[in-house]
This record gives C-alpha cells, structure tokens and sequence, in this order.
C-alpha cells in the first residue's frame, strides 16, 4: 500500500511553492522558538519551577490573566452589542463605525498606550472626570484592564458579526408565529447559534490581551507585585542580562499561548461544524 | 409592477416588524454600542491630535525637525521595506501550495503561519536575542566574524518579518480556496505557461486581497514595537524605530513631540483601514459581477 502524501494536480509550482513555505517558515518561526525549549531543557525542572513561582510572577501572571480575562469578557458583551447594532439597524454613521471597529487592530501599541495614558490620567479628558469621584485608572490594574479591553474590541464584534449576518430570519419569523415574545426569540433562537462565535472572539480576544506589551506598560504604572504585566517582567530580566529567568517566563507564556491557540482553532472547528449542519 | 412592489415592501416591513425590537431597546443598544465606541475609539483617536496639536502647528512640524526623528522615520521606512516584500511574496507562495492543492500535513502548515499572532510580542524578539545576542548560540561566532544582528538593523528585521509573517498568507488563503483551481486549469489546457497563468489568471483574481494583505502587513510592520524593543537596544539616531522614538520621547515628558510622530503612524492606521473598506466593496462587487456572469 502506498501512502498517498499529495493529491494529483496539473496544475504547477507545487515543490518550488511548499518548499520555500516550509524552507520560509522553519528560519523564521520554527528553529527560533524551538531555541526558547532548547534553552529551557538545560535547567533541571525544579530549578525552572522555582523561577516561574517566584511571588513577583505569580503576582504578574494574576494580574495578566485576570485582566485579560475581564477585559474579553467586557468585549463579549458591548462586542455582541455593537455587531448586533451593525448588521440588524440602520442609522447615520454606521458605515464610519464598522470600519473604524478594526482600530485597536491597525493603530500601533505604542500608539495606543500613550494615548491611553494622557486620556486616563488625573489632568486627562477622561482621567479628570473619574478623580472626581475617587477612581483612579492611570498607573494602576485598572489601567492594564483598559488598555486590554481596547486591544480586544476588534476580535468579538469580527467573529459575531459574520454569524449574524448569515442568520436566517425566517427561524425567527417562525418563533414569533409560534407565539414567542422577541425575548424568548432571542434566547431559545438567537443566543444558540450565536453561541460558539461568541466563544471563539472571547477566547481571542483573551488570548490577545495575555501577551500585550506596548498598548499596557505607559498606562500600567508598572510595580512590581501591584501593575507588572508577565511580558514586562519578561523585558526586566532581560534588560538585567537575566537570559535564564526571561526564557523561563517565555516558555510558560508561549505554552499559555499554544494552549489558547489550540482551544480557539477547537472553537472555530465546533462553529463552522454548526453552521455546515444547516 | 408598483402595485407588486408596495406589497412586497409591505410584506417585509412586516416580516421586519415582528423580527425586531421595540425602539426603546433599539435605541438602547445603539446607544450603549456608541457609547463603548465613543470611550475607546473615538476620544483616544481624538486625543492623540488634540495632543500633537496642543502647541500649534509649528511645534507640531518642529517635531519632525531634527536628526533622530528623522533617523527614526528613515529606518522605519528601511525595516519595512525590507521585511513587506518577503512576507508577501511568503504570502503568495504559500497561499499557492495551501490553496491549490491537497496534500498531507496543510492544517499544520496554516497553524504554523498562524503562530506569530498568538504569541506575545516581548518573546517573539526574545526568540532572536537567544540565537544571535551576545550570550547567545551565534553570539560568539558572529562576534568573531564582527556581524552584529542584536541591537542593530537586521535584529530588527528579523523581528519585524516574524510578527508579520502571516498577514499576506492569511488574507489570500481563503480567498485562494473559494476561487478553486478551474480558471488555472483551463489557462494551463489551452496552453499557457506556469509563469502566464499566474500573470494572467491568478494574479489579477487576488489582486486586491493581495494589495490589502501587502498593507495590513506594511502598517503592522511600520507600528511594531514590542518585539522589535527587545532587539533593538534603543540606540538613538541608529537602531530608533519611530515606536521607539514614541516612547522615548514620551518617557522624557516630550509630550507634544510624542504625539506628532504617534499622530504619522495613526494616519497609516487610518489609511489602512480606508484600503480595507475600499477594497472589500471592490471585492463585494468583483464577486457579483463573476456571479451574474456565469
């Protein structure tokens, strides 16, 4: 029996094409990430248990994980809203907004952080107004939390918006036959099929905001066990030659990170495998 | 013909009316859309001109005025001239291998591609520093041959071209895979060579998404920052990208001139998404025009 690696074509440029890909990749992508594990293997385990359980990166990966978290779960909510607003309503601007939704996606980190910061700070347009009250958001958690939910906004409305779009009215139309009222319409009928784009922008936007570096640390304040972000700490080790203990972090970060990605390409398998089904 | 017209019209107004909501809970959810827009999108959007133009338009252009912004610009203008180029011609082949053909192993080569985008942007130049820095495999090698790639222009490249490695591929994949491979077959039957049939077919079929995938890549190159922090080691006027002239600038209160090289990178951003609305309506209506054709 012999195993079939390619399917016949007469179409040309498949060795020239996948080898350079591959050729491509392994220089660019494979053999320097594998150098972040080969680095890692030379320490025994317990020595790279005790450098990613120190209390100042146990206290960077609650902060880094917990803010991300929020700041996906604030995007699933107001990211279903506005893809909802964006392809069931017509108002004037609407084309402005959709197009505009992809910002925090093309507008650089650095960018947006410094932004950040001047709006949230105490003399800032917004930052004046939260003083009033007492909330502080510049140079603390709440500040990594802003800046991760705008990074984010991009993913949940993307993924929503498609699913929406596609959605057939006439399901609809016959709940409401059936004498559902339009919110029992929207939880038995809506809310199901929404469900694993839902899931799937959550989960990227998440996944997003773990790794963010430039659009967090002008707004974060950056104390150690207070407002440090784990790729901060990261860029602290390495700025003090400490190769050893950034490459740890790195390898717990990037492993978070394949985790997430298998979990989303998971995600997007279920959604497209329900969609089909119809 | 209107008489049909009015019932249809009435008809759907009807079929709208009962899939839709009251309009106090449509005016709530615009609202509350607005409102989450206007906080993150809008007011930053608005601050960072409102702070490049605090002192006026001569302080403004006085922050362009001097040797290491304009270093910054030129090597930022360098980097991405660089590394757009080979990640779109990455892009173009291995969407041709992805798209066209079946073979074993293609979910993990798209995976792979993928990969940059999920991991954080301080490891992705950390991956170069443990190969080319000074304590690193190459690091002795390269001292003795006297090439230097940490904390100099091909660091930075390198970093670059990995983070934007899968714009290109990622926007001409799925367009490639809709497409199908008839129209290249055809080419090919009545006797068009390899290189014709990518010039005459292929190429004006992905044009656009080509062209978008060349920008989205060209502004995340032109705009990163974390990756290419770690590798460049900030020497002004040498290894100063124009995101790290930003935080340099903004670090030593230079407000006003932090703002004025953030508001250049904002109008590529602004430019980029312009490109992407015109090119998907250009796609939108390319699509329908190969419908009605057929």
């Amino acid at each position: 029996m012999r195993l079939i690696l390619k399917q016949p074509s007469i179409l040309p440029g498949f060795g020239l094409t996948l080898g350079f890909t591959v050729f491509y990749l392994s220089l660019i992508v494979l053999i320097p990430l594998s150098g972040l594990f080969i680095k890692t293997s030379a320490l025994s385990w317990g020595q790279f248990w005790e450098m990613i359980t120190t209390s100042r990166a146990i206290a960077s990966y609650q902060l880094t994980f917990g803010a991300s978290l929020i700041g996906a779960l604030i995007n699933g909510l107001f990211g279903s809203i506005i893809a909802w607003v964006l392809v069931r309503y017509r108002f004037p601007g609407r084309a402005f907004i959709d197009a505009l939704v992809d910002l925090p996606f093309a507008l650089p980190t650095a960018v947006a952080g410094i932004t950040l910061a001047a709006i949230y700070a105490s003399n800032g347009w917004l930052g004046r107004y939260l003083d009033l009250f007492g909330i502080k958001v510049a140079f603390t958690p709440l500040g990594v939390l802003v800046a991760l939910t705008f990074i984010g906004l991009p993913f949940v409305v993307r993924t929503v918006q498609p699913v929406l779009q596609d959605l057939d009215k006439e399901v609809e139309e016959a709940a409401t036959t059936l004498g559902a009222n339009r919110w029992q319409t929207f939880l038995a009928v809506i809310v199901p099929e929404l469900w694993p784009a839902l899931l799937t922008g959550i989960a990227m936007a998440f996944a997003r905001a773990v790794g963010e570096y430039g659009s967090v640390i002008f707004i974060a304040g950056n104390m150690p066990l207070k407002s440090e972000i784990t790729p901060l700490l990261i860029m602290t080790k390495l700025e003090q030659y400490d190769y050893t203990g950034a490459t740890a972090l790195g390898v717990v970060m990037l492993v978070v990170s394949f985790v997430l990605a298998l979990a989303i390409n998971l995600l997007q398998w279920w959604s497209s495998a329900r969609h089909m089904n119809q | 013909m209107s008489v049909l017209s009015t019932t249809a019209d009435k008809d759907l107004q009807w079929k709208d009316a009962i899939t839709t909501e009251s309009s106090l809970v449509r005016r709530l959810l615009i609202g509350a859309a607005a409102l989450h827009l206007t906080l993150f999108l809008l007011i930053p959007l608005g601050a960072i001109f409102a702070e490049a133009l605090k002192h006026g338009v001569g302080a403004y252009f006085d922050s362009f005025a001097n040797e290491d912004a304009l270093a910054a610009i030129r090597l930022t203008l360098l980097v991405a001239a660089i590394a757009v180029p080979l990640n779109a011609l990455f892009g173009v082949a291995a969407a041709w291998a992805i798209a066209k053909f079946d073979f074993v192993g293609k979910q993990v080569l798209i995976s792979l591609i993928d990969m940059p985008l999920a991991v954080s942007p301080v490891i992705s130049g950390l991956i170069y520093v443990l190969l080319f820095g000074a304590q690193g495999w190459l690091g002795p090698w390269l001292a003795e041959h006297d090439i230097k790639v940490i904390f100099a222009l091909p660091g930075i490249v390198l970093a670059t071209i990995f983070v934007t490695v899968p714009f290109v591929a990622r926007e001409l994949i799925p367009l490639m895979q809709a497409q199908g491979r008839e129209e290249e077959e055809a080419a090919l039957t009545l006797g068009a060579s390899g290189w014709q049939m990518f010039a005459r077919v292929t190429l004006p079929n992905i044009k656009w998404s080509l062209l978008y995938g060349v920008i989205l890549c060209n502004a995340r190159a032109m705009g990163e920052f974390g990756a290419v922090s770690v590798v460049s080691g900030h020497i002004r006027g040498l290894t100063n990208t124009m995101p790290l002239h930003i935080e340099i600038l903004y670090n030593e209160y230079n407000a006003v001139a932090a703002f004025s090289v953030a508001s250049l990178l904002t109008l590529l951003a602004l430019v980029t998404l312009i490109a992407k609305t015109l090119i998907e309506q250009k796609a939108a209506s390319h699509h329908q025009r190969k419908s009605g054709q057929s």
